[in-house]
């Protein structure tokens, strides 16, 4: 028994070990919690090591939906939000869990469907006649489900066009409850149409057949915006660096860098934090 | 698309990607941990299974057993709650570290390292039963008996343990994040690459996955071999 004993502590010793390994305290961490699309199209990778060696703090980023990055940061899980739904960030920020909300940059949504487009939609000038196709050609439409900053932004369109999506929610809208990438293999599986903000469809690699056919209209805006959580919410929060790493992403110098980022010789986002 | 991966998946090992080589590390680095301790919590618990008579052993043994379809995502999101900074355990500062992860896997392989261990040892307490009787020999000497006789078998539950702790993404992304150079594995950069609609890269990743599943349980048995040439010898 004294030898089981033994040779059972030794492997609970190397457990432990090997768990307390992956404990970390620094105080030059950051936890971001951000929408995908910023993560996903390589914008992250692109600017903050630049911020990382500047100012020696290291960045470490969440990349979830909207929607669950604001409940993370509800829960004190981050120090910095950076996602993309103005209300609901308002609402944040009006509900004391963030200090104050900053503009920093913007782009657009696009509706995305195939190449033939059995609604017609590219014929179509303004959003609601767009949705109307969609709606009397029973033509399918994969929608986030998933409260995501681009679902709420489709919500938002389906009601200004006065379209009840829900009662159609078993004939040709489909709601898919996942991450942008996903909504959009889905759409292509299924040969729907699907609403997705520019940056995630530029830098999306699985394309096939499928083209932007509706775009440029105004009420396709699509705003980010940064706050920093509250520390007197969360006294965890990392308040010092996460103001320093808002300070230097509204930064004319900074603002400038994001405009010169670029996907297939595409600009991704347009600061306007001043 | 296929032979593309299979290129591609050849060209990252060869090239040393240090990235790949840091998310393969800590995929080892996470689940060998996961197995180590769930080995310890679910070896006991399946002995005390196997070996001893109380009420509700039964429905115990469901348990454990029904405990094994555990999905992933509800054991990461216990774990979340758990470690949230809103948690009760939040002042740990344990949520989005490898920490994190290797606590909810161990969460989700000890009841199938408990449960597939109290079938074995149960099996093998059956024909030796009689002998510990007749030799009068407590019950740690008996389990210690039994854990070593059946130790051939038991390195297939680890190594159960260990495929489902390698393969699972569930539970780690929740918890962990998929922070690059932090909390980012093997499934969960799969995720990843497949939401970028990176297919070839996701499957390249995937085929190395397997290779390293392939390469812990070949020296696995390997050793496993070893020791009962030498046992038998």
């Amino acid at each position: 028994m004294y030898r089981n004993l033994k040779v059972n502590s030794a492997w609970f010793a190397l457990g432990l070990l090997l768990l307390s390994s992956g404990l970390q305290a620094d105080k030059n961490h950051l936890l971001v919690q951000s929408t995908t699309s910023t993560a996903n199209s390589g914008l992250y990778d692109y600017l903050i090591p630049l911020f990382e060696d500047s100012n020696n703090i290291k960045v470490n980023v969440v990349a979830v939906g909207t929607g669950q990055a604001i409940r993370n940061a509800r829960n004190c899980d981050a120090d910095v939000l950076l996602v993309h739904a103005k209300l609901a960030e308002e609402q944040f920020v009006d509900d004391g869990f963030g200090l104050e909300r900053f503009n920093l940059m913007y782009n657009d949504f696009v509706v995305v469907g195939p190449k033939n487009d059995p609604a017609k939609i590219s014929e179509t000038n303004t959003l609601i006649d767009m949705m109307k196709n969609i709606v009397d050609a029973k033509a399918l439409f994969a929608s986030r489900g998933d409260n995501s900053g681009t679902h709420k932004k489709e919500i938002a369109l389906w009601k200004h066009a006065q379209i009840d999506v829900q009662s159609n929610s078993r004939q040709w809208y489909r709601s898919t409850g996942s991450g942008m990438g996903a909504t959009i293999n889905t759409a292509i599986g299924l040969g729907a149409y699907t609403l997705t903000d520019r940056a995630s469809w530029i830098s999306f690699k699985n394309k096939q057949d499928y083209i932007v056919l509706y775009e440029d209209d105004p009420l396709l805006f699509n705003q980010y915006g940064v706050i920093l959580v509250n520390p007197a919410k969360c006294p965890s929060v990392n308040a010092k660096a996460g103001q320093q790493f808002i300070d230097w992403l509204l930064s004319a110098e900074t603002q400038q860098i994001i405009a010169q980022f670029t996907v297939n010789n595409t600009q991704l986002f347009y600061p306007n934090a001043q | 698309m296929q032979e593309s991966a299979i290129g591609l998946a050849f060209g990252l090992i060869l090239r040393g990607d240090a990235n790949l080589l840091e998310i393969m590390g800590l995929s080892l680095r996470v689940s060998l941990s996961a197995v180590c301790l769930s080995l310890v919590l679910g070896l006991s618990a399946g002995a005390a299974l196997a070996t001893t008579e109380f009420r509700g052993r039964a429905l115990a043994t469901i348990a454990v057993n029904a405990l094994m379809s555990m999905p992933p995502v509800v054991v990461g999101l216990l774990v979340y709650l758990a470690l949230s900074r809103s948690g009760p355990l939040g002042w740990l500062g344990l949520l989005y570290t490898p920490t994190a992860m290797i606590i909810a896997q161990t969460i989700l392989i000890t009841p199938l390292i408990a449960a597939l261990s109290r079938q074995v040892i149960e099996d093998l307490y059956i024909e030796y039963k009689d002998q510990f009787l007749s030799l009068q020999l407590s019950t740690a000497q008996q389990i210690k008996a039994l854990l070593w006789d059946a130790r051939y078998s038991l390195l297939t539950v680890a190594l159960a343990g260990l495929g489902r702790s390698l393969s699972e993404v569930g539970a780690v992304i929740i918890v962990g994040g998929n922070i690059e150079h932090l909390t980012r594995v093997m499934t969960t950069a799969i995720a990843l690459e497949t939401s970028k609609g990176d297919l070839g890269l996701a499957l390249a990743l995937g085929i190395l996955l397997l290779g390293l599943a392939l390469l812990v349980n070949a020296i696995l048995s390997g050793l496993n071999l070893t020791a009962k040439r030498q046992a038998y010898a």
